[in-house]
């Protein structure tokens, strides 16, 4: 019987959705930079199919929409843990809609589905950092502290805490768990002081890797029963210094992914999936 | 001006509590028909006061002793009498003050009164402390004899005259004087039998305990039994029924699983009796982590402190308890025994049930397949249908969803023992975020609500749902509240050089308190090895001592290893929401016990204890030094620094010099930032808060002086700190002479005030109070060795009933010794009492004494003013008072006692002095409601003082070099003094004061009148600021509402 707050990094599912065409020149992005669409789709094939054949999980591909430039970002648009969904509202009004085809996604999971129906209220799931024990929520240009209660009002069990991000775009723009009670933190020193604010707010004891790339902190950590420890990261091409610190991970499966296109338009790897737990039914 | 509100509103309510009074008016008659009243008050109101109209007898006695005199009752008096002078060395204020004047406030004043009316008739000719006290006594006595009135209460009281012993013998068995009784201790007064019980004990001491231990049993039985009669149960909520003297008291005890546990205890016995019953009836080993807890009268859960008398920490409140998780173990599987866990899951199930826990969905679900387990056992599909579980409560809210989801889980447990059951629900509980969470409404230094959670971990801070920011224990060097802000000190970070306060706003001067001793027991239990030893109190120090007398996780996790037995049998009770039982066993169930007693399981969550005794400054002998670092590190850096930092190391360095100086307990409100950014508006915020808080306390006030009010006065005080950081400028104003009698205020310097009004004040509730406003802990082990710098107060419990007696009788007499010590802390409030009842002539003589006193002690304050003017003239300008209402600057006189205020009538009976610390207006019309008036004329004096500037070092050692006071009248009377002392460090401060004293008849508006001085005052001094604002009302009663 699992328990209240067991299974850290355990994943049956993942949904994930195409890139549209209008991603290279239409989606947001923070730096003007150009996108080679070509290639940011073939990495994201890559993606999923590390998710899918690599890692055994069931892939949800959603279509892409191309009135939705950003829709390949998944992770915004809804925060799953356990057997809820919530469905965000997110930050940038572009991206409301994105969240239809994901909702109707999760449904058929058959998640308890949460909205954030409050028109105050912004979350993008990037600002979410859920580490097993507790969340953290980015207070940054997409998220505000209206939805981050609603977060808190949905995952009762768990301490919201409130991390303000002042650089970056989302949260996990500089961190992630590459583990059970370990963070994974760029070097820069808007990443160190959030770290230091999660550390203070925290009840319990993080371990933290630091890496030299504040966006290569961005990875994908599970915990597979067949496969033990999993961390997507970044590839040596893309950040030499960094992919050598996780090397240091010597229990984890170790796999690099690329990502360098979608990162032009601030897209890290957590972004383009949605990972769930699915308990077979008894 | 906020403070003028307040004294307006005070003002007003005040008056009607007057009307009350006035109906009790000629002596003997009224007194009974008093007492008659107060007991029925107390019935309805307040149980507690008949029994202390039982104690009364044993007040009187006091009082005799006090008096010294006439006392003619019982031979015990006599006995005692020759005992009061060392009694009343022995506490200081307490001794001084009449035991009538301490009680009468919350409990009935029948005592005070009818010493007032017999002084009244007199009043004029004896102007003798003494003889108030013997005519106090036999006005007791008259009632006592006389009247079938009271009924039981007459009884009591000549019972109480006869077998002291009984009444002590609870009390005096187990607990005896330990701490500060004697200064909250009760009067002789017949309304409040405890305290008078305790002063009486703790004079008269070891040949009463020896006596009632010899007496007490039988006596004790011999009483319970009359009063029985109405069966033994229903006395428990009505003390008042039990008037005579027994001195059982049934408490009930509301158990986890709904049950309630009778549970007989002396009425005098300490909490830790009756915890240890409990503990005995549930076979309960690992006790520590429980805790008793019951409801004050704001309908506030607190925690019962075991070392102290239930009945002075339950005041007024019923005999009704619930029997609690105190401390939540992080690991609930290092308990030792399966009947700890079987405990705290019920605990839990409460907290999950009333909504305290919060759980997910699938929590809840899981958590209740557990309960179900260990309560049901294995699953049967065929005994169980699905609505067996509809019985059950597993959520705030339950659905058909989630039981059926229980349900489902339940079956997967199958052949999970009870116990093992209990450990995973355990297990999972434990993880939830608000487990073991102590949840406390407060607000942040910007006025945002935010919650204050204690855990065993630390303070958290939560705003809605959303976990703010985080204080691990390791990281809060010192703990501390004052009046309605709760304050916490920061360890530096790793990159920061100075320490930082964090300041909170809490609802209430209670609400600050409960959450510093939860604060102060939680941090001693989880984070220390052994419990800091009790603070002694050292000479002049303030605040409160409280501190975890238990033993800590570490302790009982070792005293645990050392359990010895066989792992006992106890009963899980049937929790169906329906008491149906299973087997058609008729149990009564906890469900709904829960959800009605229960309440408890919030009860058991907030436990602000009225208990502990608050310090209000403690000094880590370490932070000495980081001071002086700070300093240097101050001055270079101030260029550079916010506003906010600026005011951090303001306060550093006013933490200094209070470590130093002990006496000002808390730095400038302004200086308490929050962790959120503070901006420079914050200081002035924190001012109106401070002036809210003094409204707070005028709400007190108000309620405490309920009876009579004929007259008014407003003492305003400024203090001004003066540019220099080591100068500081007080301007007190003060008072109106407009009563008869005279009380004596001593001016309060900054310090002073913030530190205890009680000084002045004459009441020793006042000083109680004020001493515990203000409370000091410094979490860290080396900090215990700070422990010293703690001050101990005598019990807060008795506060309020303390106070509003103290009023009554303060007035004239016995204000000088008060006043030196003043600052030391309780002994002022004996230099009150003094005054109380005797007639007006009294109050002159005694006033000049008084002043004189003052002086001496205020120089150290800052006040240095003529006693001399305030003596003769003051009295004289009190018996016209009316007159002088208005326009007149009352007197010169006045003038000089600065801090002094003299009020006194020739009629008066009575006279209250309340000093209101803090308290909520709401509170005021509660307590009016109690008070009988037997006096003619009371006079009520109300303080409110804002939130001291700086801890301008008042109680500062110093060395007055200068003194000069300045007076001049106008529509008031204003005093200016000018002090200047030494400091230790060579620097020498000078303290302005200014008081205004503003008198008037009923007919005056006095709240205009004090608009218009405060707004004076500011104009001619900017820089200054209003820090206290005195009422003073004396009320003459007819004399015809005797009935």
């Amino acid at each position: 019987m699992a328990g209240v707050m067991t299974g850290f990094g355990n994943f049956t599912h993942a949904v994930v959705r195409a890139i549209p065409s209008s991603l290279a020149k239409e989606a947001l992005r923070m730096n003007v930079l150009d996108v080679d669409l070509v290639k940011a789709q073939r990495e994201h094939e890559v993606y999923v199919g590390v998710l899918k054949h690599k890692l055994g999980l069931q892939v949800i591909e959603l279509p892409a929409d191309e009135s939705l430039p950003d829709c390949v970002f998944v992770e915004d648009v809804a925060v799953v843990c356990g057997d809820t969904a919530l469905i965000t509202r997110p930050g940038a009004e572009s991206r409301r809609k994105e969240t239809e085809a994901m909702r109707r996604a999760l449904k058929e999971l058959d998640l308890n589905i949460v909205e954030m129906s409050d028109e105050n209220a912004t979350l993008d799931g990037g600002d979410v950092l859920f580490t097993g024990r507790e969340f953290f929520v980015g207070l940054s240009k997409r998220t505000n502290q209206k939805g981050a209660e609603i977060l808190a009002d949905v995952f009762k069990d768990y301490a919201v805490s409130t991390v303000p991000v002042t650089d970056g775009l989302h949260l996990k723009s500089f961190c992630s768990m590459g583990g059970p009670g370990l963070i994974v933190i760029g070097t820069s020193e808007p990443a160190q002081k959030a770290l230091k604010i999660m550390q203070q707010m925290s009840d319990h004891r993080y371990n933290k890797l630091t890496v030299p790339d504040d966006i290569a902190a961005n990875t994908i950590y599970m915990n597979l029963p067949s496969k033990g420890h999993v961390l997507l990261h970044c590839t040596p091409e893309e950040f030499p210094e960094s992919a050598k610190v996780f090397e240091k991970l010597k229990d984890h499966m170790l796999i690099p992914v690329s990502n360098m296109e979608k990162v032009k338009v601030d897209g890290a790897l957590t972004c383009c999936s949605v990972l769930i737990n699915k308990k077979p039914k008894v | 001006m906020t403070t003028e509100v307040g004294s307006e509103t005070e003002v007003r309510k005040e008056p009607e509590k007057a009307e009350e009074q006035p109906a009790a008016p000629e002596p003997a008659a009224t007194n009974q028909t008093d007492e008659a009243k107060a007991a029925e008050q107390s019935a309805n109101d307040h149980p507690a006061p008949a029994t202390e109209s039982a104690e009364a007898p044993a007040e009187a006695k006091e009082k005799q002793e006090e008096a010294q005199p006439a006392d003619n009752a019982t031979p015990q008096e006599g006995e005692d009498t020759p005992a009061s002078p060392p009694a009343s060395e022995k506490k200081g204020i307490s001794r001084f003050l009449p035991p009538w004047l301490k009680k009468q406030k919350s409990q009935s004043q029948v005592g005070p009164k009818e010493s007032q009316a017999a002084p009244k008739e007199e009043a004029g000719v004896a102007s003798v402390k003494e003889e108030d006290g013997e005519k106090e006594e036999q006005a007791e006595a008259e009632q006592t004899s006389s009247p079938t009135a009271a009924q039981p209460q007459v009884e009591e009281e000549k019972i109480n005259g006869e077998p002291k012993p009984e009444q002590k013998e609870e009390v005096k068995s187990e607990e005896k004087e330990e701490e500060n009784h004697s200064t909250g201790s009760a009067d002789t007064q017949p309304a409040k039998e405890e305290k008078a019980a305790e002063e009486s004990q703790e004079k008269s001491a070891a040949e009463e305990e020896n006596k009632e231990a010899e007496e007490g049993g039988e006596e004790k039985k011999d009483e319970e039994e009359s009063p029985k009669p109405e069966g033994g149960h229903s006395f428990i909520k009505s003390p008042l029924k039990l008037t005579k003297k027994v001195k059982m008291v049934m408490c009930h005890v509301t158990m986890l699983d709904g049950s309630q546990f009778p549970c007989e205890v002396e009425k005098r016995a300490k909490g830790q009796y009756l915890f240890f019953k409990v503990y005995e009836a549930l076979n309960l080993l690992e006790k520590d982590y429980f805790g008793l807890s019951y409801k004050d009268n704001a309908d506030q859960t607190c925690w019962l402190d075991p070392t102290k008398e239930i009945k002075r920490q339950i005041r007024n409140a019923t005999w009704q308890f619930a029997f609690n998780v105190k401390f939540y173990p992080p690991d609930p599987s290092q308990l030792t025994e399966d009947i700890t866990r079987y405990l705290l899951c019920l605990q839990l199930r409460q907290d999950i049930v009333s909504g305290r826990l919060p759980c997910s969905f699938v929590t809840h679900s899981l958590l209740g397949s557990y309960a179900l387990q260990a309560e049901l056992g294995d699953h049967d599909s065929g005994e169980h249908r699905l609505d067996y579980i509809s019985d059950f409560q597993f959520a705030p809210s339950q659905t058909k969803e989630m039981e059926e989801k229980v349900v489902e889980l339940h079956k997967t447990h199958r052949g999970m023992t009870p116990a093992q059951a209990d450990a995973q629900f355990l297990e999972n509980a434990k993880k939830l975020s608000m487990y073991g969470v102590d949840l406390h409404h407060a607000k942040d230094s910007e006025g945002v609500d935010i919650m204050l959670g204690v855990c065993a971990n630390g303070l958290l801070i939560y705003k809605d749902r959303l976990r703010i920011n985080r204080f691990a224990w390791p990281k809060i060097l010192k703990i501390s509240y004052k009046r309605s802000n709760f304050y916490i000190k920061i360890r530096p970070g790793e990159t920061e050089q100075f320490e930082s306060s964090v300041g909170f706003k809490l609802p209430n001067h209670r609400a600050a308190k409960r959450v510093w001793k939860v604060c102060v027991e939680n941090h001693t239990f989880f984070r220390l090895m052994t419990p800091e030893a009790p603070i002694k109190a050292k000479f002049l120090t303030l605040g409160s001592k409280f501190r975890y007398s238990g033993r800590t996780q570490a302790q009982t996790r070792q005293a645990s290893t050392l359990i010895d037995r066989p792992a006992p049998y106890f009963e899980r009770t049937s929790s169906k929401r329906i008491s149906r039982s299973l087997d058609g066993a008729p149990m009564i169930n906890v469900t709904e016990a829960q959800e009605s007693a229960p309440t408890s399981g919030e009860n058991g969550r907030e436990p602000g204890l009225e208990l502990s005794s608050d310090s209000k400054s403690g000094r880590l002998r370490v932070q000495g030094e980081n001071i002086y670092v700070r300093h240097s590190n101050l001055m270079l850096e101030d260029l550079d620094k916010t506003q906010e930092d600026v005011l951090k190391h303001q306060a550093s360095i006013s933490e200094l010099k209070r470590s130093f100086m002990e006496a000002t307990p808390e730095p400038r409100p302004s200086q308490w930032e929050k962790r959120l950014t503070a901006s420079p508006a914050t200081s002035l915020r924190l001012q109106a808060q401070g002036s809210a808080d003094d409204k707070q306390k005028s709400g007190e006030a108000a309620w405490q002086a309920a009876e009579v009010e004929i007259e008014e006065t407003v003492v305003v005080e400024e203090i001004r700190v003066a540019p220099k950081g080591s100068v500081t400028i007080t301007t007190p104003a003060v008072i109106t002479p407009v009563a008869v009698e005279s009380e004596v205020e001593k001016p309060k310097d900054e310090v002073m005030e913030e530190q205890k009004r009680p000084v002045s004040v004459s009441s020793d509730s006042e000083e109680e109070e004020e001493e515990e406003e203000a409370g000091e802990y410094h979490p860290q082990v080396t900090v215990s060795a700070s422990v010293d710098q703690i001050k101990e107060e005598p019990e807060e419990e008795g506060e309020e009933e303390e106070e509003q007696q103290v009023n009554e009788e303060s007035v004239a007499e016995p204000l000088p010794e008060p006043v030196v010590e003043v600052k030391a802390q309780p002994v002022p409030a004996v230099v009150e009492e003094n005054s109380a009842t005797e007639p007006q002539l009294a109050p002159v003589a005694e006033e000049s004494p008084e002043d004189i006193l003052v002086t001496p002690d205020e120089a150290p304050n800052g006040h240095a003013e003529s006693p001399e003017d305030h003596q003769g003239p003051v009295a004289l300008e009190e018996e016209e008072e009316e007159p002088r209402v208005n326009g007149d600057a009352s007197h010169s006189e006045t003038e000089r006692l600065p801090q002094v205020i003299c009020c006194s009538e020739p009629p008066v009976v009575k006279t209250e002095m309340v000093t209101i610390s803090d308290t909520f207006a709401a509170q005021k019309t509660e307590i009016a409601t109690k008070e009988v008036p037997i006096v003619h004329t009371e006079t009520k004096t109300i303080t409110y003082e804002a939130a001291q500037l700086d801890g301008s070092g008042d109680g500062e050692p110093g060395v007055l070099m200068t003194a000069q006071t300045i007076t001049s009248e106008s529509l008031c009377t204003t005093t200016t003094t000018h002090i200047t002392k030494t400091l230790k460090g060579g620097l020498s401060e000078t303290r302005i004061e200014k008081r205004i004293v503003i008198t008037g008849d009923s007919d005056i508006d006095h709240d205009q009148a004090l608009a218009q001085a405060i707004k004076e005052a500011k104009e001619q001094h900017p820089d200054m600021s209003v820090t206290r604002v005195v009422v003073h009302k004396e009320t003459e009663l007819a004399e015809e509402g005797e009935d």
